[in-house]
């Protein structure tokens, strides 16, 4: 018999938490790109979605003059127009050390992606000593990868028990679960996955959609069906977990897509830093670029505002 | 199943942290002070010189006269209408007629958002609906019936067709646009030549509907546009001329429509009333069929005739469905319908609103629970919050009359037989969801169903190409597709 909390099939998993419909899903989540946020509001919500950035890069090619530049784009990610600093910078963990240089002690949290990000396929010990690694080195947070091929393979107890041990190796820092949802293929599969993934993590961790290496990456569509068992989840067990796509949102028009759904999802208690999070690094000078033309009236040259990453 | 979910420990806060600010629609609706009748290609004052006005239900400001057509009035549209049926029209072959139709549905294309923002401005339903839905919608049927002209011998294979002559049509004030394009486009695409009243209420965009004919070219009296109340209506479906009548409205003047036929030689379509069951099977994507329910029952505020304003959920996830639902209204924005970001406009009329507020009275007297999200009303204008009842019987009132509001009433089941049974228990018969992971059930379920249109895990769904019709008191004929247009066609 398996572990009591892992059911054996999908099948019991859905009896229990409901499935999607994906004709269903993609209708609602349209609506959200009909929403007209204009004035007032449109500079509240861009500015929530600055303070929502964890501003990322992870290539081969990372230097740690590179880390420097992306440490201070996120403090400041414009001289003029008082932007707030993002929520976090997210490195791979061999620049945590660089990175703390410039952040550690300010507002910007360290992320790093652990656990032998993006596939995760290297033995647990390994992904384990990786996640202390970071730890060690002053990461706030740890973006690990689930291990798709034992969900996939319908081991859940496998899959539940390596995100168990990677909390534990946590100790203090925030864990961000990635579900890699392209590899997941469907809504159905992704809404079990989450349930599975928050079971087993604390209050306030995340669920993450991708890491942002493969071909699909966060879109409204598999944002909802997070958010809906993000919901459900806490109607139940009272445990509150946050949530941040990431990957192929580019534009501060779909970052208010993205947080309009999270106002009529979960509402008020999810729209900050704490509970949602934009995993991104072009996004961040569209939300620059249009907060400047709200507060000047027009729009300006891409090369007036600082690059980050794009740079090098 | 195991579903049972235990109590929410928690509640969700769906509060005023990031409120949207207003975002009114700004395009011009090119509106006139005074809209005179279309008769015969051109727009002629009514013969009593008599106007009546015609007001923005979300402020109730006028906005502007509408001519009151008389009997005398009624009689030169038709004798224009027959006209143009002998001497054009009728003999045009297909091809021609299809050329008008292509291009009163580009026109309406090219003056979409105008169109929009006045049937919003005088029906009351959110600027969304109508930009997204109603008005697209008008075009696709003029498209849709522009193919048909040239090939209308191919609906009734060995037979010989021919049209009726002339039409007369008389259309409710919910989509005055749509159901204007769902009457007139089947008609004149089949060679018919068509007498129309709009609703009292809603008669701008039927005699907007006139200039995008003239600015066509349609030849004259091929569409004439009567507008008045209910004695103009009668006399354009029992005048002489009129050999064919096609009505979309109430059940109640629907009979009163029969009865008045009886025994004349003329044909007819009417499309009714309903009170459609929405049912809800323990094993469906629960989520997804809470945003049908709400499509179902709020779209258009509910004025809808197939609005699916019976829930019949399965008892095990009745109490889940429910919670679903209060959450969902929550976050319905209700007001100004010129708001893009507004999901429920204004209701139709203040008779209207009267009706359905004592109606919701009944429910809370007959003893259902009602749940109102607390969203706040406009204090001008004719509102009413999307309202739940719970523990609703069978019994009543608000379980078996049309409410034509945002009002949904919700009642239990166990098995599909008590669902089929409980969902046929009407008088009407219009249409029906069911939602259920299982594919069999919605086949079993749909020839169950007495309902014209069975929808399966989702709802208010439309297209040109799908007949649209009822049961029983919901009427007869189908509107759209092949058998629409036959109901515009003798077969001889």
């Amino acid at each position: 018999m398996p572990a009591a909390k892992a059911p054996t099939s999908l099948r019991r998993l859905f009896d229990e938490i409901g499935t999607v419909d994906h004709v269903g899903i993609e209708e609602r989540v349209a609506k959200y790109t009909t929403r007209s946020i204009k004035k007032k509001s449109k500079v509240f919500g861009l500015r929530l979605a600055v303070t929502m950035v964890d501003l990322t890069t992870l290539e081969g090619k990372d230097t740690p003059g590179k880390v420097a530049s992306l440490c201070q784009k996120a403090l400041t990610p414009h001289d003029v127009g008082d932007i707030p600093s993002t929520a976090a910078v997210c490195v791979y963990p061999a620049m945590v050390k660089h990175a703390k240089k410039h952040v550690g002690g300010t507002k910007v949290k360290i992320a790093s992606v652990a656990t032998a990000f993006p596939s995760g396929q290297a033995p647990l010990k390994t992904r384990l000593a990786e996640v202390h690694a970071a730890v060690n080195d002053g990461a706030d947070e740890i973006d690990m990868v689930i291990n798709r091929g034992a969900f996939l393979a319908g081991e859940f107890g496998r899959m539940q028990d390596e995100i168990a041990a990677v909390v534990d190796a946590c100790g203090k820092a925030t864990l961000k679960v990635i579900l890699e949802v392209s590899e997941l293929e469907t809504y159905d599969n992704i809404r079990a996955a989450s349930f599975l993934a928050m079971r087993v993590i604390r209050p306030n961790d995340f669920i993450k959609t991708s890491t942002g290496k493969t071909s699909s990456n966060a879109t409204l569509g598999n944002n909802q069906v997070m958010l809906e068992a993000i919901r459900d989840h806490f109607l139940t067990t009272g445990v509150p977990i946050a949530m941040k796509p990431a990957g192929g949102i580019r534009t501060a028009k779909q970052a208010l897509h993205f947080l309009t759904a999270v106002k009529e999802t979960l509402g008020d208690e999810w729209l900050n830093n704490r509970r949602y999070r934009f995993g991104a690094s072009a996004l961040l000078n569209d939300l620059v670029r249009q907060l400047e033309k709200e507060r000047t009236g027009t729009y300006q040259a891409p090369w007036n505002f600082s690059d980050a990453t794009e740079g090098y | 199943m195991a579903k049972k979910l235990t109590q929410p420990t928690r509640e969700l806060v769906f509060g005023d942290l990031w409120e949207f600010d207003p975002a009114p629609e700004s395009a011009d609706p090119k509106l006139k002070k005074r809209y005179d009748l279309f008769i015969n290609g051109s727009f002629v004052a009514p013969h009593s010189g008599k106007y009546f006005s015609t007001i923005n239900p979300a402020n109730e400001t006028k906005i502007a006269d509408i001519a009151l057509a008389d009997t005398q009035d009624v009689d030169s549209a038709c004798a224009a209408a027959q006209r143009a049926f002998v001497s054009t029209w009728g003999r045009m072959p297909g091809k021609e007629r299809g050329k008008y139709l292509y291009r009163i549905a580009r026109l309406l294309q090219d003056r979409a958002r105008e169109f929009a923002v006045a049937e919003t401005m005088d029906g009351g339903k959110p600027i969304k609906e109508s930009r997204d839905f109603d008005v697209p919608m008008a075009a696709a049927h003029f498209f849709y019936h522009a193919g048909w002209a040239d090939k209308l011998e191919f609906l009734a294979p060995g037979r010989q067709i021919a049209p009726h002559g002339v039409v007369g049509q008389v259309i409710p004030w919910n989509f005055p646009l749509l159901m204007l394009a769902w009457k007139i486009a089947p008609a004149i695409a089949a060679g018919n030549c068509v007498v129309l009243k709009p609703a009292e209420t809603t008669s701008i965009t039927a005699l907007k509907f006139g200039e995008i004919c003239q600015e066509a070219g349609l030849p004259n009296g091929v569409v004439n546009i009567v507008s008045g109340a209910g004695e103009t209506g009668a006399a354009v479906i029992n005048h002489p001329l009129t050999t064919k009548v096609a009505f979309t409205g109430s059940t109640d003047v629907g009979k009163i429509i029969m009865r008045s036929l009886a025994g004349t030689e003329k044909k007819m379509t009417l499309e009714l009333g309903g009170k459609a069951a929405n049912i809800v099977f323990d094993d469906a994507s629960l989520d997804q069929a809470v945003e049908g329910i709400v499509n179902g029952i709020f779209f258009n505020q509910g004025h809808v005739c197939c609005a699916g304003s019976r829930l019949l959920v399965q008892e095990s996830v009745a109490e889940q469905v429910l919670a679903k639902l209060k959450r969902r209204i929550a976050v319905l924005r209700v007001g100004d319908p010129m708001d893009k970001n507004t999901d429920l406009g204004a209701i139709n009329s203040r008779e209207q609103l009267t009706k359905i507020t004592e109606l919701v009275k009944t429910g809370v007297a007959e003893g259902a629970e009602m749940h109102q999200s607390a969203c706040r009303l406009p204090t001008k204008g004719f509102y009413f919050k999307p309202t739940l009842f719970s523990g609703v019987s069978m019994s009543h009132r608000i379980a078996r009359e049309e409410i034509f509001g945002p009002v949904l009433s919700i009642l239990t089941f166990r098995t599909l037989e008590e669902a089929v049974e409980k969902a046929n228990n009407t008088a009407f018969g219009l249409s029906a969801g069911v939602w259920t992971d299982k594919g069999s059930r919605i086949l079993k379920m749909s020839t169950l169903l007495k309902a014209g249109v069975v929808w399966a895990n989702t709802y208010n769904k439309f297209d040109p190409a799908s007949p649209f019709g009822g049961y029983k008191e919901s009427g007869f004929g189908r509107e759209g597709g092949k058998q629409g247009l036959l109901d515009y066609l003798k077969l001889i």
